[in-house]
């Protein structure tokens, strides 16, 4: 299928390029940007006048709940929340229920995604079997089946020593190994940040402190191990600060924060709204003016939606009790849009935060607009103004703190490969 | 959902229809609940007909003996029908959701839910939930509050001591976990309490404490020096396992009222304690049956408190 | 104020107490409900130089509207510091419309014993009753207009007046 995109202002955040180009796809290649091949003549033209072509957003965290959690969502729906999002490439943490440690699960995971012909999946295998913190997995074998790194998702380690060896074993091999900093004990029991709003409501908290120990203790062994490390989902102004000055040091680590912690602080809990308890925990407007600006000093390498769509049952519970997690595949793109808009950054810069630099971390051939390669894009209209409801998300979560809100931005077309695989009606 | 987006206790006129929290209310509401308990208290006619006909549901996620009974006793006081409801809640089981229940109990033509919990926000979490008539009482929510005895409190106070605009109000022990602390707080800040203290050990006050507007003090001595109102908290022994504190012994050599350490306060200072109390803990026999113990009494204006608090709600109308 | 038709409060109570002096003895009880029967009952009670000291009753928890109207905002303790069981009783009020008040205060009392009589003393009556009660002492009746309703005021000076509003009750 040969498509011609056609009027459209293109951002490259890889290359630099924001400048109106057409873009020219072929075999599922992109065959040429600007000017058309010669011969080139196409079956199909879409119409991008007014429109933004990037390339198709990579997310770095996504739960697509197979296998084990298929009451609350499937590969299926979540596959379409992903390209209706604009995403086409796209890593799921190992916490699926058995946990990503067997080659065979992998394996599995990787097979279903692919026949259902939208996002790349790139599954992210568990540190330690079963997630339990103590033993190793089979790192080498889950990479051959497919995994792309290494995580504990929200599971603590048993100890530092379990810490040291792992990255020890994943450095022997050059596999990354991506690390949420929580110190398990000082964590324990906490719902909500430890400022202000935990103390007038009530509610069990988690200090800074929590991720700053933690995030120390992983930097210092990633320089001890020489292991490629990533930092998921940093959520306060002292832990960016951290790796600001560890990068500054020259260690060759990587972060990312939750598109959430960009824009959502502590007060957004409300009255206790179970749809704000996030992990890690939404904090303070200073932790989140952090975050901001470490956007835009390059101290923040991607921002993903941390997806995780939860069933009614288990979100509607008092704000202790409910499953911690928001859907937000969807909104990805548009929160990213509405921080750019807030920051007054270029549209670019904010576009790299979800593809040449996510793309970096996972080490894929994704994230970028380039000839000769996957055509992977994403053809977003960033005027339009769209209510985030129920009947508008295709994920089976509709778990989401900006439910009944509008926001702007929404992707008209995905591309994967060179198919479209979401067309907006 | 909740008829009033902007404070979920009210309805859109503005009046009580839920009280979860002394937070957030003005204080006209706060003083119309206790000039209303007023005429409850001393009352020769203990039972009046206000509420009946209607149904008051105890909705007893965690239980309680003390609270329940006043409330109860309040309910029948104002010839309301009292359905009692123990729920043993444990996160392992997974029998009826929590919105499950509340839609059933909902469906049997009750008025009024009271509702004690041990997650902080769940009355809100049920308030938000029920059908817009029926009428939500936090009998005390986790660390979260407990503004019937907030408001029980703040009318003993003004009982013996007529204004809150010239007072200074000490509140002792463990405010970390402490919904009454909190309530207590609230209400006194309303009400125009110039001066608020929190005397207790750094483990055992909330993070930013300050920021709801209390001076604190470590020391005891100093924190009651001239102090009008010395509000005692339970300590609960939990707090010595989770490492919080080493021993009740020394949190009583620093922290439990002696009469040596009342006459820091005010010669005519009163003491509070919303029980039960761990005497020889938190406080000391003599002064909890003291000339300045006001406890007793506290339990008196309790049902006055709580007979107030259902008259206003079962009076308004889902607006 | 011109073309006010309401008569004058002093004199309609100068007239009651004149109605109730052969009635009343060293035994009777007189109940004023609140607030303008409170009033009216304090400058009878003294008038009369009664023994029994003067009851006060609020109705608000006997109220028959309290399902439309909700709990009226001041509450007062009702007050009655003698026996009710056996004695002659009379309730005062400001104004005696549909009536409902007085079945309250009657219910009222009953709970606090049982009376041996209770009469009704009134300053106004203005007719529109929806039961089946009646002033035994009485100082004057008034014809209103639809809309309109009467309240009882009193000064600082203690002097009490009846005065007309228009969107009444």
């Amino acid at each position: 299928m040969r498509i011609h995109i056609k009027g459209g202002r293109l951002i490259d955040p890889g290359s630099g390029v924001d400048a109106p180009r057409d873009v020219y796809v072929a075999a599922g290649k992109i065959v040429a940007i600007g000017e058309a091949p010669n011969g080139y003549t196409a079956n199909r033209v879409i119409d991008a006048t007014g429109l933004v072509v990037c390339p198709g957003l990579v997310d770095l965290a996504a739960r697509l709940r197979e296998p084990g959690f298929e009451y609350m969502a499937t590969l299926e729906s979540e596959m379409e929340a992903a390209v209706a999002g604009g995403v086409t490439s796209l890593a799921c943490p190992p916490d699926t229920d058995p946990p990503l440690d067997e080659p065979g699960l992998v394996a599995m995971l990787k097979f279903r995604a692919k026949n259902l012909n939208r996002a790349h999946v790139y599954p992210v295998g568990a540190l330690t079997q079963g997630l339990k913190g103590g033993r190793l997995t089979e790192m080498a074998e889950l990479v051959d089946a497919g995994c792309v790194a290494f995580s504990q998702a929200d599971a603590p380690l048993a100890d530092h020593q379990v810490l040291v060896s792992a990255l020890q074993y994943a450095a022997t091999f050059g596999f990354p190994v991506w690390l949420r900093p929580q110190d398990a004990a000082l964590a324990r029991g906490g719902v909500a940040h430890d400022g202000e709003v935990a103390t007038r409501l009530g509610l069990a908290a988690i200090p800074v402190c929590a991720e700053t120990i933690a995030l120390a203790a992983i930097l210092i062994l990633a320089r001890h191990t020489g292991a490629r490390v990533h930092l998921a989902r940093l959520s306060s102004a002292e832990g960016v600060a951290m790796v600001r000055q560890a990068k500054q040091h020259g260690l060759p680590v990587t972060c990312d924060i939750g598109v959430h912690h960009a824009h959502l602080t502590e007060m957004d809990i409300g009255y206790f709204d179970p749809n704000s308890h996030l992990v890690p925990p939404l904090r303070s407007q200073r932790d989140r003016d952090a975050l901001r600006a470490a956007l835009a000093d390059g101290t923040v390498d991607a921002i993903c939606s941390d997806h995780t769509p939860v069933d009614e049952d288990v979100k509607q519970l008092p704000f202790a009790q409910a499953e911690p997690g928001a859907t937000a595949l969807e909104l990805l793109l548009p929160l990213t849009l509405k921080w750019a808009e807030e920051a007054k950054a270029p549209l670019a810069l904010a576009l790299a935060k979800v593809t040449s630099g996510p793309a970096r971390v996972l080490g894929a051939d994704a994230g970028h607009l380039t000839p000769g390669h996957p055509a992977d894009i994403c053809v977003f209209d960033a005027e339009r103004y769209w209510k985030v409801e129920a009947g508008s998300l295709k994920s089976q979560g509709k778990n989401t703190p900006f439910l009944g809100l509008e926001l702007k931005g929404k992707a008209r077309y995905t591309l994967v490969e060179g198919q479209v695989v979401y067309e907006a009606k | 959902m909740w008829l009033n987006p902007s404070n979920p206790q009210l309805n859109r006129a503005g009046e009580l229809h839920h009280l979860l929290t002394l937070e957030g209310l003005p204080a006209e509401i706060l003083r119309q609940i206790l000039d209303t308990a007023k005429s409850f208290v001393g009352a020769k006619v203990k039972k009046v007909p206000l509420l009946r006909g209607r149904a008051v549901f105890n909705l007893f996620f965690e239980p309680s003996t003390r609270t329940r009974t006043t409330f109860e006793i309040a309910a029948k006081r104002l010839s309301a029908d009292v359905i009692n409801l123990a729920i043993a809640t444990s996160s392992q089981t997974k029998g009826e959701s929590l919105l499950d229940t509340v839609d059933n109990l909902s469906a049997m033509h009750a008025d009024m839910f009271v509702v004690r919990h041990s997650e902080s926000g769940a009355p809100h979490f049920i308030a938000r939930h029920v059908a817009p008539d029926i009428h939500v009482i936090n009998a005390g929510d986790g660390r979260h509050a407990h503004p019937t005895q907030g408001l029980l409190d703040m009318y003993t106070i003004r009982h013996y001591k007529k204004e809150f605009s010239g007072l200074r109000v000490a509140i002792v022990g463990d405010i970390l976990h402490s919904r009454v602390a909190r309530s207590q707080i609230h209400a006194l800040t309303t009400l125009g309490c110039p001066e608020i203290r929190v005397i207790a050990p750094k483990t055992l006050l909330p993070a930013h404490v300050e920021q709801l507007g209390v001076h604190v003090h470590h020391d005891m001595r100093q924190g009651l020096k001239d102090v009008d109102v010395v509000m005692m908290l339970r300590l609960q022994s939990e707090r010595m396992q989770g490492a919080l504190l080493p021993s009740a012994e020394e949190f009583y050599k620093y922290y439990g009222l002696t009469e040596q350490k009342l006459a820091a306060a005010k010669p005519d200072a009163i003491v509070l304690h919303p029980g039960p109390m761990n005497r020889g803990v938190e406080i000391d026999s003599s002064v909890a049956d003291g000339r300045q113990s006001v406890i007793l009494p506290q339990v008196t204006f309790g049902i006055a408190i709580r007979m107030a608090v259902m008259s206003i709600l079962a009076g308004t109308k889902a607006k | 104020m011109p073309g006010n038709p309401l008569p004058d409060a002093e004199q309609l109570l100068k007239a009651l107490i004149e109605q109730m002096r052969p009635a009343v003895g060293p035994e009777t009880g007189l109940i004023g409900i609140h607030t303008g029967g409170v009033w009216v009952a304090e400058r009878l009670h003294q008038a009369l130089a009664l023994r029994v000291p003067l009851a006060t009753l609020d109705v608000s928890f006997y109220r028959d509207d309290y399902e439309s109207r909700g709990l009226r905002r001041d509450v007062k303790r009702s007050e009655i510091p003698f026996e009710v069981e056996g004695r002659d009783l009379i309730l005062v009020d400001d104004v005696l419309y549909t009536g409902r008040t007085i079945r309250a205060a009657l219910n009222e009392v009953f709970d606090y014993g049982r009376p041996g009589r209770v009469q009704l003393a009134a300053l106004v009556d203005r007719g529109g009753r929806q039961l089946p009660i009646a002033a035994q002492f009485l100082g004057a009746t008034v014809q209103l207009k639809s809309g309109q309703s009467i309240e009882l005021e009193r000064d600082a000076a203690g002097r009490l007046r009846l005065v007309l509003r228009e969107g009444g009750k």
